[in-house]
């Protein structure tokens, strides 16, 4: 297992008022994302334990992409990766974000 | 034309989603009550395994069960689902405790109902020894939540179907629904395999599988209550109506179920394959049983009647 972490600083707060929200399962090829509303509007945190070594030069491309299209600001994200490609990764964290934005607790 | 989403009432979205595709998240959401889902011990808890951390292995942070109560056709209701993706659905320390917790509660309420969405392998290696004991406690907590008058409804159609300890966990459960793909067993068919060799059992042959352990037979032979076709919302329906069948627990039901299980021994013990305990029963052109549509065998099914409800 390899343990990642990533902060960015982001322009807007992500919308919605939900506190949490989760997507996916760890499976082969697939990953959950947990998101929490914990952090200040402007910063937005990536917390990844993957079962596949080696590959932080494709988060740190797939994250940032992530960032910039998304602005995920106030939320912290938790993942357990089963060693999923890069576009589920970019899928589940676009699930995720649209999840914690729609009404609901 | 696909209409609008927000014209799509959830009876219509649970009737359209199948129970065998979906996550276990998914069919809580589908099967209960709109909107009426409280989960205990949620992900943002990160109550995970202990123990897959020393095999270097992924955790999930439910643990791959989701407890927690809703409403049913109103009435309250607690519910577990267990999600074959994650592991086989495996039953480890964590795992196992939150179903345990869950039924020990339904237990000192004694009046609301327990539903069990099963999809497993069984236990979950990697934590062997508190998998298996995670299974003793399951069983006992069932039997005494039924005793205290709680009705324990399993619901099987999930992709790892419900094995090892689980189909023994089942085997204790008030009643059953199951659809086609829900296969319900002990040892898995490369288990059997594995153990007594291909000529006894040929784990590739997969019609071989589904017509020895698939819910087409386990209804047939009166383990499964309810045959449901693998859509959420005719899950949804069994469970409600097995909650109307489901009669008082005790001694005489044990002994009642003991009875159904020597007799079905009696009758078709001798029987090489499921086709033959088919034909025993009395179906015409047994060996067409595992191509009809849902509504046909229910149809057949309801024609070779029920377990007595004296019995499990």
């Amino acid at each position: 297992m390899e343990d990642l972490r990533f902060q960015h600083r982001v322009r807007a707060r992500a919308g919605g008022i939900r506190k949490s929200a989760i997507v996916g399962v760890v499976a082969s090829g697939n990953l959950e994302v947990l998101v929490e509303r914990v952090l200040p509007d402007t910063e937005c945190a990536l917390d990844i334990k993957t079962a596949a070594i080696g590959f932080g030069e494709v988060w740190t491309a797939v994250i940032g992409d992530f960032v910039e299209r998304y602005s995920p600001g106030g939320l912290r994200f938790s993942i357990n990766d089963g060693g999923a490609r890069p576009d589920t990764v970019s899928l589940r964290l676009a699930q995720a974000v649209r999840l914690i934005a729609e009404n609901g607790q | 034309m696909t209409a609008p989403l927000k014209d799509i009432t959830p009876a219509e979205r649970a009737r359209g989603t199948s129970f065998y595709e979906a996550s276990a998240r998914t069919r809580l959401e589908l099967l209960l009550d709109a909107g009426s889902f409280v989960e205990f011990i949620g992900p943002e808890q990160r109550e995970v395994s202990p123990h897959l951390k020393i095999f270097d292995l992924p955790e999930q942070f439910d643990d791959g069960i989701v407890v927690g109560h809703g409403r049913l056709d109103g009435s309250p209701v607690f519910v577990a689902a267990q999600e074959g993706r994650f592991m086989g659905g495996a039953f480890g320390e964590v795992h196992g405790a939150k179903l345990t917790g869950l039924l020990r509660a339904a237990r000192q309420i004694g009046s609301i109902p327990v539903l069990i969405l099963f999809d497993t392998g069984g236990v979950r290696l990697q934590e062997a020894n508190a998998g298996e004991l995670a299974i003793a406690e399951i069983m006992r907590a069932v039997m005494e939540a039924r005793s205290a008058g709680v009705k324990v409804i399993g619901l099987i159609g999930g992709r790892s179907g419900c094995y090892g300890g689980g189909g023994l966990i089942a085997g204790c459960c008030s009643a059953l629904a199951v659809s086609e793909p829900g296969r319900i067993a002990v040892s898995g068919p490369e288990v059997i395999e594995t153990n007594r060799g291909v000529e006894e059992f040929d784990s590739r042959d997969r019609a071989l599988v589904w017509r020895t352990m698939g819910g087409k037979h386990r209804r047939l032979l009166g383990a499964a209550d309810v045959f449901a076709d693998d859509n959420v919302q005719d899950f949804r329906e069994a469970a409600l109506e097995l909650l109307g069948l489901v009669g008082p627990f005790g001694l005489d039901s044990v002994k009642a179920e003991q009875e159904r299980l020597a007799d079905r021994l009696r009758r078709f013990g001798a029987c090489e394959d499921a086709v033959d305990i088919w034909t025993a029963e009395g179906i015409a052109h047994a060996e067409t049983v595992p191509e009809l549509p849902a509504d046909q065998f229910i149809a057949l099914a309801d024609r070779i009647g029920r377990t007595s409800r004296d019995a499990r």
